[in-house]
């Protein structure tokens, strides 16, 4: 059967009876159990119980249920806490954790009806760009497995490029859906912060952390996210923003954009390097479909990686303070002390990455460095947030590429964390002004994809998924799959 | 830029570190800081800290019980526990 | 030269919400371990806190009631530092911007005028676990019911001169979040735990010298003996020529001592900073007024209104208003009795007595407030005598039952009838010549034995004032 067909396409073929949610989960764990061992997208595969849940979901559709995800398969990052299966966060520390409670979103997607297929992978504890981080091994660029799918929602990427799910869920701390996202040629979103329950998602950076969704398109993206978002009480950070349209969303098709100012910083686009071919004919598709760009400014942008990275840093290494191997996690063999438990536990249980990371945070939050440090980092928080505010004053949307090149090779950056930390240089601002972005497939360069990012402003994912819809009925970037022809690929077309 | 004390850092933070991961990670976090300080250049007097992006209140709760405690199930992860007590090596006071 | 201690106390108050402060599980005492601990106070990967309005309404209400500004914005920060009783790695707290500002408690001291003490701030946190030493070999168990139970953490000015000012400023603070219904003020349950900080100077000296710490006591008599002990130890040590170390100690209530705690000495670096997971609170002037309005009389008001309106002494009010519990027992008492003295005293005396002897609580006292009431209301318009009430008083302890059923059913009016006290008198006197001759011969004393013989002769019910008068006339002729 065909599995590569766009939600709707599914959710029709569902309740036409052209096939059942058990056939469709039954086919995507076959290419699963193909492609996995090469790709590494999953670190578990619950098939068993997503034959279960399909079971389940198409009695619900035999009974007349109206969700347009029942029965609708998705892949979840192993970030997500679900009761009964384990959650790994890509950790050693976390090999055999099995949670005993649901996080709100996939719960609430399970009471849509959605089937889940596995857990994927991802760096550790969401930290990396590249997903070499994980504990499980690393993930390949279903374009080239040479490169990396890029981090920290990597597996997720992967499969939903590889055709291994047709959505997935990822988390985005500083760029972990989009930058994933633009390397694998699918399109990705990370809501407005706070659109999206962080209860029961592994904290890495709590006031920056948020879930959202890959999939082949705009619209996919639309279906899914409806069923995940909203207000949550067990959140203090959850938003109570009303928002109608999201609720609309899940009975209408998502509509496209035809008009509006995107601004284009002037801070990224006097210089685009290998991007600047596809972000150049991007503009000019958009600009054909209507839309008038204008120059904006981001004066604080360049100070975002290094204010990102205390911010990030500070919150994680005391979000990971409850790993120390009394009640959950990894425990080291005979401690012979408390001091020696927490020390090897913690030692054993935690990556490189995740210990660098830890230490930059316990540094600039210790006596002494607290001011220089943290508190400036915030004020420069606040200085870039009020960047984006000014410009939307003036636009509607703001685009930038999402990465500054594509894929990298697996290897070529493990040893240098500061060039690491650059790859997210384009991503990393509207984490911090807490908007919301998404990636989609913009072009390629030596065959691989490119993402193009649209940021708007708080609780604006209407009009980035209408405007990335409008993209995608004018260009068909998105509906290229790996495999296919990759060099010839590189002129792009627009339809 | 100081020297850091990894070590501290480490105890601080529960870390083991070999004598080889101090000096790699003091070069590595040398490095950051280095990056780091690029935000020293910006002018942030008169900026108010920014801690959440959204500039919200914090809610309150109604003062119910809403949760239902399964200890057992907790604790089947657990590394150690007897009589429902979590176990760890004896601790000093 | 002589010394001067400084005193400052640091009193954590448990909170007495029904759920936790951060989640929605129960906080009871005593459960089985780890049965009253949710995902949440376990900090298993992916929870977060919630705050409980309950808690924000009693750290306002006791700000109101220590007089001090509620800050309508205030700040919730992690404080990071590994313990198992610590799920996850850091405690929430207030550090820079707590919700009750600058404040003060008016304290009793015995013998002494009342005395302002200040109280810097006061800050919402979650309590931790406990662990268990002694039940496993080479291990400590952790019991986590007791993680994320709300803490107002009260901390004074260093105003305390003494041990007694300490320990009364601490009774105070005892006193008024009872009346506040915020604390069940459970000492031996841990509900109010206290950290002394204690130095010694020369007087006059303008120098603060330097402070150790006393961890985690639990009693009234405990903090009085603990700083006691402490700033004889101080002294000791400076006039031998020492210094003292500024440490964290522990008071050993068996030996009276107190021990430097090693387990702390670690210099600790708690890199405060907000927490990323809860947002500021913001308190609009309308929740403030709401919980302004709900406050009971406190407990300084009462005092003086006891001694200007009932004309109850210093002594009789301070006692009657130190706990809430006593305080409306006493005045429902009253209410009934009509005479504040009278209610007073069998408050202070009888049932007080009778309450500790069975170590009840007033508020499980057998005989109810209106009863003991009624009984004085039959005393003051003289029905019966006070020694007849008091055998009545055992009787409705013992059995309960209606005041004037019971009177009625045993005939234990008052005799009033002079005719018939007159006739028990003039027996008596006829029966011991003995007696009238010495009374007659200046032993005045034999007036008691007359009044004693009387008085059993109408079974304690003849009115003794009559007795008195009648015996007299008769004694004399």
């Amino acid at each position: 059967m065909d599995t590569d067909l766009s939600l709707a396409g599914l959710a029709t073929g569902l309740r036409e009876r052209s096939f059942s949610s058990v056939e469709l989960t039954a086919a995507l764990l076959a290419q699963i159990a193909e492609r996995n061992p090469q790709l590494n997208a999953f670190i578990t595969v619950t098939a068993d119980e997503a034959l279960q849940q399909a079971a389940a979901a198409d009695a619900a559709l035999a009974g007349g249920a109206s969700s347009a995800l029942c029965g609708i398969p998705l892949a979840y990052k192993d970030i997500f806490c679900t009761r009964g299966v384990r959650t790994t966060c890509g950790s050693r520390m976390l090999e055999e954790f099995i949670a005993p409670y649901d996080a709100t979103a996939t719960a609430r997607l399970a009471a849509a009806g959605a089937v889940m297929l596995g857990k994927t992978n991802m760096d550790e504890f969401a930290m990396g760009s590249s997903n070499e981080n994980s504990h499980f091994g690393a993930v390949a660029n279903p374009w080239d497995d040479t490169r990396v799918p890029g981090g920290s929602s990597g597996g997720s990427a992967c499969a939903v490029a590889a055709g291994l799910a047709p959505a997935a869920l990822g988390t985005d701390t500083g760029g972990s859906i989009r930058q994933p996202a633009a390397f694998c040629g699918v399109s990705g979103l990370k809501p407005t912060y706070g659109r999206v329950s962080r209860y029961g998602m592994v904290a890495f950076a709590s006031s920056l952390d948020q879930a959202g969704v890959f999939a082949r398109s705009a619209a996919d993206i639309a279906t899914v996210l409806p069923h995940m978002a909203g207000f949550d009480p067990l959140d203090s950070t959850s938003s109570e923003h009303e928002d109608p349209w999201l609720d609309a969303c899940t009975t209408q098709p998502l509509g496209t954009a035809r008009s509006g100012r995107i601004g284009l910083p002037k801070q990224y686009f006097r210089d685009l390097g290998v991007t600047e071919a596809s972000l150049q004919s991007a503009c000019r598709v958009l600009e054909a479909s209507g839309f008038e760009l204008v120059d904006v400014s981001l004066p604080h942008v360049d100070a975002a990686i290094p204010c990102y990275y205390i911010i990030a840093g500070a919150e994680a290494s005391t979000n990971l303070s409850r790993y120390d191997g009394v009640r959950f996690g990894h425990r080291c063999d005979n401690p012979q002390s408390l001091e020696d438990l927490y020390r090897r536990s913690r030692s054993e249980g935690f990556g490189a990455e995740v210990k660098r990371r830890i230490l930059t945070g316990t540094y600039a939050l210790s006596v002494g460095y607290y001011d220089a440090y943290y508190l400036k980092a915030q004020k420069i928080r606040r200085l870039i947030q009020q960047d984006f505010l000014a410009a939307f004053a003036d636009v509607d949307l703001i685009i930038a590429p999402t990465t500054p090149d594509i894929a990298f090779k697996r290897g070529d950056l493990v040893d240098d964390p500061v060039a690491m930390y650059q790859q997210d240089i384009y991503t990393i601002p509207a984490s911090l002004a807490g908007l919301p972005a998404m990636s989609i497939p913009c072009g390629t360069h030596r065959g691989l994809p490119l993402g193009l990012q649209l940021i708007g402003p708080h609780f604006a994912e209407k009009r980035l998924l209408e405007t990335a819809a409008s993209f995608q009925q004018q260009t068909d970037w998105h509906q290229q799959r790996p495999g296919q022809n990759p060099q010839a690929a590189d002129s792009g077309s627009e339809t | 830029m100081a020297d850091i004390d990894i070590q501290h850092l480490a105890n601080l933070a529960q870390l083991e570190l070999s004598q080889q991961e101090i000096s790699v990670v003091g070069e590595d976090l040398q490095r950051i800081m280095i990056m780091v300080d690029q935000m020293q250049a910006i002018d942030t007097s008169n900026v108010e800290p920014l801690a959440h992006p959204l500039d919200a209140r914090q809610r309150l709760r109604p003062d119910q019980i809403t949760e239902t405690i399964e200890r057992d199930l907790y604790q089947q992860g657990a590394p150690a526990t007897a009589d429902g007590l979590y176990l760890v090596p004896r601790v000093v006071e | 030269m002589s010394w001067e201690s400084v005193i400052g106390l640091e009193v954590h108050v448990q909170l007495a919400t029904n759920s936790k402060i951060f989640s929605g599980a129960p906080t009871a005492f005593g459960a089985e371990p780890n049965t009253q601990a949710c995902v949440v106070d376990l900090g298993l990967p992916g929870v977060l806190p919630v705050l409980n309005e309950e808690a924000v309404r009693m750290a306002v209400k006791f700000g109101l009631a220590i007089g001090a500004e509620i800050h309508p914005y205030s700040v919730f920060d992690r404080k990071n530092y590994f313990y198992p009783d610590l799920p996850k790695g850091y405690q929430i707290s207030q550090f820079e911007q707590p919700i009750v500002g600058r404040g003060s408690l008016t304290v009793h001291v015995e013998g002494c005028e009342p005395q302002q003490v200040g109280i810097t701030r006061a800050h919402l946190e979650e309590d931790a676990g406990k662990s268990i030493h002694d039940a496993y070999a080479g291990l400590t168990g952790i019991d986590l019911n007791r993680t994320g139970t709300p803490l107002l953490e009260v901390v004074s000015e260093p105003d305390l001169r003494t041990a007694a000012e300490a320990a009364a400023y601490f009774r105070q603070l005892h006193s008024l979040v009872r009346y506040l219904k915020i604390c069940d003020g459970n000492l031996a349950e841990g509900s109010m735990r206290c950290d002394a900080n204690v130095s010694v100077r020369r007087v006059g000296d303008p120098e603060l010298g330097v402070r150790a710490e006393i961890k985690n006591i639990n009693s009234f008599r405990f903090v009085e003996m603990a700083i006691t002990y402490e700033i004889e130890r101080q002294i000791e040590l400076l006039e031998s020529g020492g210094t003292v170390a500024r440490d964290t100690r522990l008071y050993d209530a068996e030996r009276n001592e107190t021990r430097s705690m090693r387990s702390k000495e670690l210099s600790n670096d708690y890199r405060y900073f907000p927490d990323p997971d809860l947002l500021p609170i913001e308190l609009d002037q309308s929740f403030i007024d709401a919980v302004a309005a709900d406050l009971p009389e406190l407990p300084e008001a009462k005092l003086k209104r006891y001694v200007a309106q009932l004309e109850l002494s210093d002594y009789d009010a301070a006692w009657l208003t130190q706990d809430p519990e006593v305080a409306e027992f006493f005045e429902a008492v009253f209410a009934q009795a009509g005479n504040a003295k009278l209610a007073a005293n069998w408050v202070m005396g009888e049932l007080s007595a009778a309450l500790n002897k069975a170590e009840l609580s007033i508020a499980e006292s057998p005989v109810p407030a209106a009863t003991l009431g009624e009984l004085l209301q039959r005393i003051a318009d003289g029905t019966v005598s006070g020694k007849i009430a008091k055998g009545l008083f055992d009787t409705l302890w013992q059995s309960g039952g209606d005041v004037d059923t019971i009177i009625a059913s045993e005939g234990l009016q008052q005799v009033t009838d002079s005719g018939e006290i007159q006739a028990m008198v003039d027996e008596i006197v006829a029966a011991n010549p003995d007696q009238v001759a010495q009374f007659l011969s200046g032993k005045d004393k034999v007036f008691g034995f007359f009044v004693g013989q009387v008085m059993k002769a109408s079974k304690g019910k003849a009115n003794p004032a009559q007795v008195n008068e009648l015996l007299r006339a008769a004694l004399k002729k």
